[in-house]
């Protein structure tokens, strides 16, 4: 194995940190507005993810950085194909983040559910269009032999295989959502968290089977490891519905990482050795030699990913010991008021 | 090219969304370290004044620290989905410092931020003031990267150009990463920062003590803001004029451009105070000049030769072939003059102001006050007009001698920039204005009266109003 394709696995692990970090805020997110049933209870799910949630971002900068110091040519073809899309996808970060951030600065009941409206909506959106992008890139895209990509931006990445990738990232998030709430809160919103999450499950669960199967067969040539991993992904959903169900939410939460991780990891296994197919002509698609820097410069990055990447996650894993404790309502309010 | 239209609506949202950065950006590179002061000097020192001021700024610092950061993602996207043709150029130069950034600075500043607002009444306090001297180690850092990656563009060094593809590609990553170019461009951004932040305490402070509020803790911070923005603007004026010999020689068309000089001159030449260029005569119609200046300041020896843009512009047609190199003067000269300028006057109000409240007065005049408010704006406006200087004074290039800006766009349909302009000027321009709002609420609130005084206290909560 070159540095090339250990690029490629370490392009696929920022981008697992990111569904599965970034995933239960997204959760969170559209879970706080939708089923919080008033104002302090959204304070006290948006509390529970309040000092992590920037940090787990990071994880998407880090997995695009990656593409662009990895494989510049990818990153070079793929963004402007995917202009319009990324363009939502920006718009929903700023949204985001800024409404999040916002949100407290003021009291009042109108402009805080204003700011909570614009958190749902921003992050149903981002997780919905972070697995259409993914599963849309597996799909390929009309690139010519000279890398060009001669489709529509928006509709190149729009088919029934992507948007069921974007449902499964979506109702993936709201089950990993409800279940950090499970963990993280007190009160009636943990009781509701527990049993909503068992409900999400059912439905994630049922998408990620549907997703690892199609992509299986119709993405990875009978591949069969492809098959293994998809596999992995569906068995770890259904371990995640048990624990769910025994309100045992903490095995869920890690099994939901399994899942996840193989999720990705299906996808990568079906482009490999593509990173990018054509679906013009499989001979026009990037592949990870083909896209890949240059010795010297992937040498570079690999040092600082080999000695960084486990300095982060030693530090945001204590930050996450660190807020280990149960948010209580009468806690978020005081820190929120 | 003809395209030109593409690449012009490039260019603007480029500059837009960039400039709009950089409007938080020096606010974060210069208050943090201010925040991180205030919390050691009251963990030493258990004076209530001091985490008074760290609440305060604290909470100034948060609003304006998570437009940064957003807007800052838009340009990681932005670099793929409008300058395709570039990132594929310097893709594998960028590659590392880039990682560098996201992997060192990124995680370090969000981690810690959040372990600094949420974490008071978790963390013992010794380590709680050090997650902000963290975020603050992130920040610092974050921009290093970034200003090599830029100065690169300014000055490529340390990369072969492939043969077969003809993209750039790195073989001395010690000298793109240590080139005296980029730390003194840090060093000179940095510095601006801390002008601007300074300028900012200034300006809160001038605001209750005008009114006589909060007179304690606000003295104080007037005091420091001073020190502080005086101390940036003196090492600034060294930093600036070392940098301005080094760009003088790495790249002097944007010193001829910035100096409005058409023709070479020296020794002993002078420097245009003002000038009206004209870029079809490639002449100034006008100007004033100050003898031996340019001189002194570009080369540092009053013998020294200054290139024109004529002779320049004649060399690069022979080099690269037909075709305008001389970027737009009447902009280098301007821009140059009035960075400097709105930089000049708040550091020399601040001398003013330092004088009028020597020694515990407080001046009864309205317009005191009203300039002291006003100075806010003044290193922010020097920032921007920095960065449009040293960016449009590189053009046509956008990475100086290799790739041009026309060049460097992605293949995509202008349409897509009809849609995306828009988007981000709407965008932008609301979130500026509830990022106006909530900074001027926060600051004319002043600091936290509820507090409860601290040193060996049990767990204290959260400020209540930081997130």
């Amino acid at each position: 194995m070159g540095l090339p394709e250990l690029w490629f696995i370490i392009i696929a692990i920022l981008w697992t940190g990111f569904f599965f970090l970034e995933g239960f805020d997204f959760g969170v997110g559209v879970i706080a507005r939708w089923l919080g049933s008033d104002e302090s209870e959204r304070t006290q799910m948006l509390a529970a993810i309040g000092p992590v949630w920037d940090a787990d971002e990071v994880w998407l900068v880090t997995g695009g950085i990656a593409i662009f110091a990895a494989f510049p040519a990818w990153y070079a073809a793929l963004f402007p194909a995917a202009y319009l899309p990324l363009l939502f996808v920006i718009v929903a970060i700023i949204v985001r983040a800024v409404a999040i951030e916002y949100r407290s600065k003021r009291p009042g009941q109108k402009w805080r559910s204003r700011w909570d409206s614009a958190v749902a909506v921003a992050s149903l959106l981002l997780a919905f269009l972070f697995g259409v992008f993914w599963a849309g890139i597996v799909h390929g895209i009309p690139l010519t032999a000279d890398g060009r990509f001669v489709g529509q931006s928006l509709l190149s990445f729009i088919n029934a295989y992507s948007i069921l990738g974007g449902l499964t990232v979506l109702t993936f998030s709201l089950a990993h959502g409800a279940t950090f709430l499970a963990l993280k809160t007190t009160g009636p919103v943990r009781a509701m968290n527990e049993s909503w999450a068992r409900r999400f499950d059912v439905v994630a669960g049922a998408l990620m089977t549907a997703f690892a199967l199609w992509t299986y067969w119709a993405y990875s040539q009978g591949n069969v490891a492809a098959l293994l991993i998809g596999l992995l992904a569906v068995l770890a959903m259904l371990v995640a519905l048990i624990a769910n169900s025994r309100v045992r939410p903490f095995v869920a939460f890690w099994a939901h990482g399994v899942a996840i991780a193989a999720f990705v990891a299906q996808m990568f296994v079906a482009l490999y050795p593509n990173v990018l197919p054509s679906t013009l002509d499989p001979a026009d698609s990037l592949t990870v030699q083909g896209a890949a820097a240059s010795q010297y410069s992937l040498t570079i990055i690999t040092v600082i990913a080999v000695v960084m990447l486990p300095i982060v996650i030693g530090y945001q894993a204590w930050s996450f010991w660190v807020f280990r404790r149960r948010i209580t309502p009468e806690e978020a309010a005081e820190a929120y008021a | 090219m003809d395209d030109s239209l593409l690449v012009d609506l490039s260019r603007l949202q480029f500059a837009m969304t960039t400039l709009y950065h950089f409007l938080f950006v020096p606010l974060t590179l210069g208050l943090a370290p201010f925040v991180a002061l205030m919390e050691t000097l009251h963990w030493r020192t258990g004076k209530a004044k001091y985490r008074k001021l760290a609440r305060l700024f604290g909470s100034l610092l948060v609003i304006n620290f998570a437009m940064g950061i957003v807007t800052g993602i838009v340009q990681e996207f932005q670099f793929g989905m409008n300058w395709s043709v570039f990132s594929r150029f310097v893709g594998d130069v960028f590659g590392a410092p880039l990682a560098m950034e996201g992997l060192l600075a990124f995680f370090l500043e969000s981690t810690f931020l959040g372990l600094w607002l949420f974490g008071r009444d978790r963390l013992p306090r010794g380590v709680h003031v050090a997650c902000i001297w963290l975020f603050v180690a992130g920040t610092w850092a974050s921009a290093y990267f970034i200003i090599v990656a830029n100065s690169w563009m300014q000055h490529p060094v340390g990369y072969e150009i492939d043969a077969l593809t003809g993209d750039a590609v790195l073989n001395d990553f010690a000298a793109v990463l240590f080139q005296p170019f980029a730390i003194l461009a840090y060093l000179h951004t940095v510095l601006g920062g801390l002008l601007a932040a300074s300028a900012f305490v200034f300006a809160v402070a001038a605001y209750h003590l005008k009114r006589r509020q909060h007179v304690e803790e606000m003295r104080w911070a007037w005091k420091s803001a001073i020190a502080m923005g005086l101390i940036a603007a003196t090492c600034q004026v060294f930093v600036g004029d070392i940098l301005g010999v080094v760009v003088t020689q790495v790249q002097p068309m944007k010193i001829a451009a910035g100096e409005a000089l058409w023709e070479t001159a020296g020794p002993c030449a002078g420097l245009a105070i003002v000038a009206i260029p004209d870029q079809q005569a490639r002449d100034n119609i006008w100007e004033v000049d100050i003898p031996c200046l340019l001189s002194l300041v570009a080369t540092n020896s009053l013998d020294g030769i200054v290139q024109g843009a004529n002779p320049l512009e004649q060399q690069y047609e022979e080099t690269y072939g037909p075709g305008e190199y001389t970027p737009n003067v009447w902009i280098a000269f301007y821009a140059f003059r009035l960075m400097m300028g709105f930089g000049l006057l708040a550091a020399a109000w601040m001398v003013v102001a330092w004088w009028r409240t020597r020694k515990g007065r407080l001046p009864k005049g309205r317009l005191f006050w009203a300039i002291s408010i006003w100075v806010v704006i003044g290193p922010w406006l020097g920032n921007m007009f920095g960065w449009i200087f040293t960016e449009n004074a590189r053009q046509p290039w956008v990475v100086y001698n290799l790739l041009k800006t026309e060049d460097a766009v992605s293949d995509i349909s202008e349409y897509f920039l009809f849609i995306s302009l828009p988007v981000f000027f709407l965008l932008y321009g609301a979130f500026a204005i509830v990022e106006f709002i909530l900074l001027r609420k926060y600051a004319i609130a002043g600091p936290p009266e509820d507090d409860v005084p601290m040193a060996g206290q049990p767990a204290e909560s959260l400020p209540k109003q930081v997130v």
